[in-house]
């Protein structure tokens, strides 16, 4: 396996509960991304997937391990290391998170706008064959709050994919799309990795057919994150959470996508 | 019991102070935002426009009308002593030293102060912000510090617009409807105002204007650290409550030691 880009170290994240309790969301969490591959993060809702994409952003900061990334502690960088750092991550946050004050060309033009030194009519040569490949033409002049929920995540992986990451990060990226929408989704992954050979964690409930883009699987159940290198191994399992997570999330659905 | 309560104290001075100098840290990075390349010229100038521009409407109609019932009043006032010939000068210095600063910082906190409360308060929880730091764009320099500047040219023009306002309603009240002498008036002013007064007025106006933007764009970046904020849209909106609130007092406050100390 090729060195890795993103390791956790017995990362810890807790909530303060309102009653002083507290909420371990990850308990002595250890895993390691490999460069260039592709990582699945799947697990039931609020079992904290959207934390740790936020820990590796260093947009939270984790209650003890270590989160390394690239090579660094991400809790020992400074201002200038975190924004060296994530100048090598395209980001797509499960809200989509886009700016709403601005028009959906100005979105994804921002980071182009901000982050190099392109003309205008450079940038717009950029953004609109984004757009195209993501059926998203003719909509330049929208705002946000006037685009569908699954436009919406399409302006925001236009956005994430601006500036060439390294490495993406995806909070489940076809959510609230249709079957065939996410299909080109995954398409575009798919030919975007071959180009540009990025690092990419995509966190996603679509089972099936983002297993069949994995490289790696991990699994995150109650503060546990358990790593397989296949699908087939998840099935082989022996624990009986992945098991049931196997049978509950995964079953029908992943024997139809078996037969197919 | 006791021992309860002194541990609510401490730990609410604690927070207190923790929140002070999260605030002194942020005024710290507003400042080095306004430095950073490259400079958002355009960005600026649209929030000049709606701070300034937008608020010259609501700042003449109070300065108006403050500067008649200045007029009026003092006329009354010094109609007793027969020292009407006072008027003008007694107008113009309130204006200048008090009314024009404090009144027009109130003002922008209401109409513009609020709005970028809940402006940021709004991207910090949709996530907005984080995006911009993932995209390893400054917020700050991206957001906040064309606020800050647009507000340190805005504020003190508008006083001075309050103030030239305000001494023509002293004008119309004093010298059109109760019939002062307009000599004695216009050169009562000259005789008293002088520089320094001027000065402490621009000096004032300057100060406020960085209390406003200060407290207000801070409460909303804050917005999800900030002792019983909430939630959510209640977050937002008790924030600009709390930012409007905070930042008239601060205003009020610090026109007091202003005076005290450069009078
Ligand atoms: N800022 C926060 N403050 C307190 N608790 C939080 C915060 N963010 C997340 N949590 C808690 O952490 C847990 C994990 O949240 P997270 O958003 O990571 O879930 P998730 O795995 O992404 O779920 P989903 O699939 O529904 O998006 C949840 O129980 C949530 O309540
Ligand atoms: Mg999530």
């Amino acid at each position: 396996m090729n060195e890795a880009l993103i390791e956790f170290n017995d990362v810890v994240k807790i909530f303060p509960k309102k009653d002083g309790g507290e909420q371990r969301v990850l308990d002595r969490v250890n895993f390691a991304i490999p460069e260039g591959k592709t990582t699945v993060i799947a697990g039931r809702s609020g079992q904290g997937k959207s934390v740790t994409l936020k820990l590796i952003l260093g947009l939270m900061r984790a209650d003890g391990g270590q989160v390394v990334v690239g090579g660094e502690n991400v809790a020992a960088l400074g201002k200038q290391g975190l924004n060296a750092m994530r100048t090598r991550f395209g980001v797509l946050f499960q809200g989509s998170a886009l700016f709403d004050s601005l028009t959906v060309y100005e979105n994804v033009a921002l980071p182009l706008r901000e982050r190099t030194g392109k003309k205008e009519d450079e940038i717009r040569a950029i953004v609109e064959a984004t757009l195209a490949e993501l059926e998203l033409s003719g909509h330049e002049s929208k705002f946000p709050a006037q685009l569908s929920g699954g436009m919406r995540r399409r302006v925001g992986l236009a956005r994430a994919l601006q500036l060439n990451p390294e490495i993406l990060l995806f909070d489940e990226p076809t959510t609230g799309l249709d079957p065939v929408m996410t299909q080109e989704i995954y398409q575009l992954f798919a030919r975007t990795q071959a180009k540009s050979g990025f690092t990419s964690i995509i966190v996603s409930h679509d089972i099936p057919r983002v297993f069949s883009l994995a490289d790696q699987i991990i699994v995150l159940d109650r503060g546990v994150m358990d790593v397989f290198p296949s699908t087939e191994a998840i099935q082989r399992s022996e624990k009986a959470h992945i098991q049931e997570f196997v049978s509950t999330t995964m079953g029908a659905l992943y024997q139809s996508w078996l037969v197919e | 019991m006791l021992l309860e309560k002194v541990r609510i104290l401490g730990n609410t001075a604690i927070y207190l102070l923790r929140d002070l100098g999260g605030m002194g840290v942020y005024l710290l990075h507003i400042l080095g935002g306004c430095g950073k390349r490259p400079f958002r010229f355009r960005e600026t100038l649209r929030q000049t426009s709606f701070i300034g521009f937008g608020s010259l409407f609501v700042i003449c109609c109070t300065a108006l009308t403050t500067g008649m019932v200045l007029g009026l009043q003092g006329y009354y006032s010094l109609h007793k002593f027969g020292a009407e010939g006072m008027l003008g000068s007694a107008v113009a210095l309130s204006l200048i030293l008090e009314l024009g600063p404090v009144l027009t910082a109130l003002m922008v906190t209401g109409r513009a102060g609020s709005s970028m409360c809940a402006e940021l308060g709004i991207m910090r929880n949709t996530e907005q912000i984080d995006a911009l730091e993932c995209m390893a764009v400054d917020p700050f320099r991206y957001l906040i510090s064309p606020k800050f500047i647009a507000t340190l040219i805005s504020v003190p023009l508008l006083t001075a617009i309050f103030d030239v306002v305000g001494i023509f309603g002293g004008y119309l009240a004093g010298v059109v409807l109760m019939g002062v002498d307009p000599g004695s008036y216009v050169e009562g002013m000259r005789n008293s105002v002088t520089n320094h007064d001027v000065n402490l007025g621009i000096i004032k106006s300057f100060v406020f204007a960085v209390l406003v933007v200060w407290i207000c764009t801070g409460r909303g970046y804050f917005v999800q650290q900030i002792r019983g904020a909430g939630f959510g849209a209640e977050s937002v909106s008790r924030m600009t409550t709390q930012a409007v609130v905070l930042s008239s007092i601060s205003v009020l406050v610090f026109d007091y030691l202003l005076t005290a100390v450069l009078l």
